[in-house]
């Protein structure tokens, strides 16, 4: 069941496998179509990744090069900004806030999303709505209460803040995402456990949690990744430099090396690479599980 | 299985406190706020303001109004040109092809990008004396010293394109998600009447992606209006305000002046007109019902 579920028709539709060899057919009987795809596929490319490529090159090569292939490399960059302009430090805090936000996003919104999807409870749809309502609650314009009461808890200046505040915002779209992969996974398994004298509890984790798999990495690593990103929280409720963060790092190398694109491109880089692998072996889970009708459940 | 017990209420209680706490508490504050005079900088003026901040944003102050429009202008540029680009990339990753997998996590990839690191990469790819337009033009193709980031009339352009370049994926993954959804037996039923490809684009794909269209855009709307990082950092909402937000100026009143009351009018104003489009966006969209 689930593996129809969570891997549905993406590169080989299942079952009836006529559609494949039709559609396959379909496009060779059209050869001369196929630049429609080749050709906007080959500038997108272009236009995705010279960018990319633009970060590398300035990143490897000395200062004052302009070689758009750079050789021999240098990590003169790299050793700058890791160890002088302190990213060493911002590193460890966004790994610190990214796993942080992972684990208590993913545990909350398990916790909430079986609560929507197997009970039946007063106040249901006034939850659910508070949960879809706060997705137009702009961060930026909670900057200044968030302030205050920050301030008021002694959370200014710590990590600790920095990942309740991002919980906070992430946690109503992952639990209403988390909600429809427990809704698509079949109730019975669970009750058959249930009569055979396991605990609800026990249920959970011997039927449901196994199958969760797929949507525990995608919100997981979805997290990880808006926690590592995020700018302003960290911009406004971490002014010390020893609790900066990457992007706040980066910022500053904006504003204070503006001539030194050598030392940007490298702390660029350290920001991108950590996230871009994620995303790079987690996005098939997305576009899949979004297919799975996670969104409409 | 449905049975009444504490254990939902268990289940989502911190779900709850934290809401509560980080969002409905500020909420309420912000509110609170925007009807005070509240600077840090400035304590002893503070008190009851009544309707002061709102009558100054409303009569007084141009940037409100300016901010406002540029706001509306560049959600709609944004979400639009996002949609086509985005629509178009679904289509083609969509289509069976070699290196399909790789093409797919390349073209997503910008997705996964902050808006602080989107501007430093662009910036580095636009920098006058050692960016792309320096590089063409020692090809031949326009001309040297080109800043297209200093320049009023072409900052906006610049400006749009980099958030292209970060903000198509996010369409064109939710896309392809919905196009994967479609049964293909409604493609064969069309090709065996004889539509042709276009045809079954128009009457078999875009009625079945209408709903993920509508949903879409307006959480990009939402996202694209609050989104802050990117021209904060890219232009500072310069040159000369030009390019500053409404949230980029409510951000600034919090970071850089200090002044948390017309701070928090300017809040409360933002969230009010936000929630009054998307409401009617909802409404004449008619969202959920199928052509």
């Amino acid at each position: 069941m689930t593996e129809t579920l969570i891997r549905p028709p993406v590169d080989t539709p299942p079952p009836p496998r006529q559609p494949t060899k039709r559609r396959r057919r379909a496009v060779a009987e059209e050869p001369g179509k196929r630049w429609l795809i080749h050709v906007p596929l080959v500038l997108y490319l272009l236009f995705t990744l010279i960018p990319f490529y633009w970060m590398l090159v300035f990143a490897v090569r000395p200062t004052g090069s302009t070689q758009l292939v750079p050789w021999p490399v240098t990590f003169e960059h790299f050793d700058t900004v890791w160890n002088d302009i302190g990213f060493g430090i911002f590193f460890y805090n966004s790994v610190v806030m990214g796993l942080g936000v992972l684990v208590f996003v993913t545990v909350l919104s398990v916790m909430g999303g079986y609560a929507l999807a197997r009970f039946k409870f007063r106040g249901q749809r006034l939850f659910l709505l508070a949960m879809l309502c706060s997705q137009f609650i702009p961060g930026a314009m909670m900057l200044i209460p968030l302030f205050v009461i920050f301030k008021g808890m002694g959370l200014l200046n710590t990590l600790t803040g920095l990942i309740v505040a991002e919980v906070a915002f992430q946690l109503p779209l992952s639990l209403i995402l988390m909600s429809g992969f427990i809704r698509n996974i079949s109730v019975e398994l669970e009750e058959a456990a249930m009569v055979d004298g396991c605990s609800r509890l026990r249920a959970f984790f011997a039927v449901v949690l196994p199958q969760l798999k797929p949507a525990l990495v995608a919100v997981g690593s979805f997290a990880f990744i808006g926690a590592w990103n995020n700018f302003l929280f960290a911009l406004m409720f971490a002014t010390r430099q020893d609790k900066f963060t990457l992007p706040v790092g980066l910022s500053y190398a904006l504003g204070e090396f503006n001539t030194d694109f050598g030392a940007l491109a490298a702390g660029g880089v350290v920001a991108a690479v950590p996230v871009v692998l994620v995303f790079a072996v987690v996005q098939r889970f997305l576009v899949q599980g979004l297919s799975a009708g996670a969104v409409k459940g | 299985m449905r049975t009444k017990t504490w254990a939902p209420y268990a289940l989502i209680a911190p779900t709850l406190v934290l809401m509560a706490v980080f969002l409905v508490y500020p909420i309420g504050s912000v509110v609170y706020y925007s009807l005070q005079r509240y600077n840090v900088t400035q304590p002893w003026k503070n008190g009851f303001a009544g309707l002061d901040n709102f009558k100054q944003m409303l009569f007084d102050d141009p940037l409100f109004w300016q901010s406002l429009a540029f706001s509306a202008k560049w959600v709609f540029v944004e979400v639009a040109l996002q949609l086509l680009l985005g629509l178009i990339l679904a289509l083609i990753v969509n289509e069976t092809f070699i290196g399909r997998g790789i093409a797919r996590a390349m073209v997503f990839s910008p997705w996964a990008v902050s808006g602080v690191l989107t501007t430093g990469i662009w910036i580095l790819l636009l920098n006058p004396s050692t960016g792309i337009f320096q590089v063409l033009s020692e090809w031949g193709i326009g001309s040297p010293g080109t800043s297209v980031l200093g320049n009023p009339d072409t900052v906006f352009d610049a400006l749009v394109v980099t958030e292209l370049w970060r903000g198509v994926p996010f369409f064109a993954i939710l896309l392809l998600a919905d196009l994967q959804s479609i049964p293909k037996d409604l493609y064969e039923a069309a090709s065996v009447d004889g539509a042709s490809r276009w045809r079954r684009f128009t009457s078999v794909t875009l009625p079945h992606l209408k709903d993920a269209i509508i949903l879409s855009t307006l959480l990009r709307a939402v996202w694209e209006f609050n989104n802050v990082d990117l021209i904060y950092t890219l232009t500072g909402g310069g040159p000369a305000n030009q390019t500053t937000t409404l949230p980029l100026y409510v951000a600034r009143q919090a970071v850089d002046s200090h002044n948390f009351g017309y701070g928090s009018a300017l809040t409360v104003a933002g969230f009010l007109i936000l929630l009054f489009f998307s409401i009617l966006y909802l409404r004449v969209s008619k969202f959920g019902s199928r052509a």
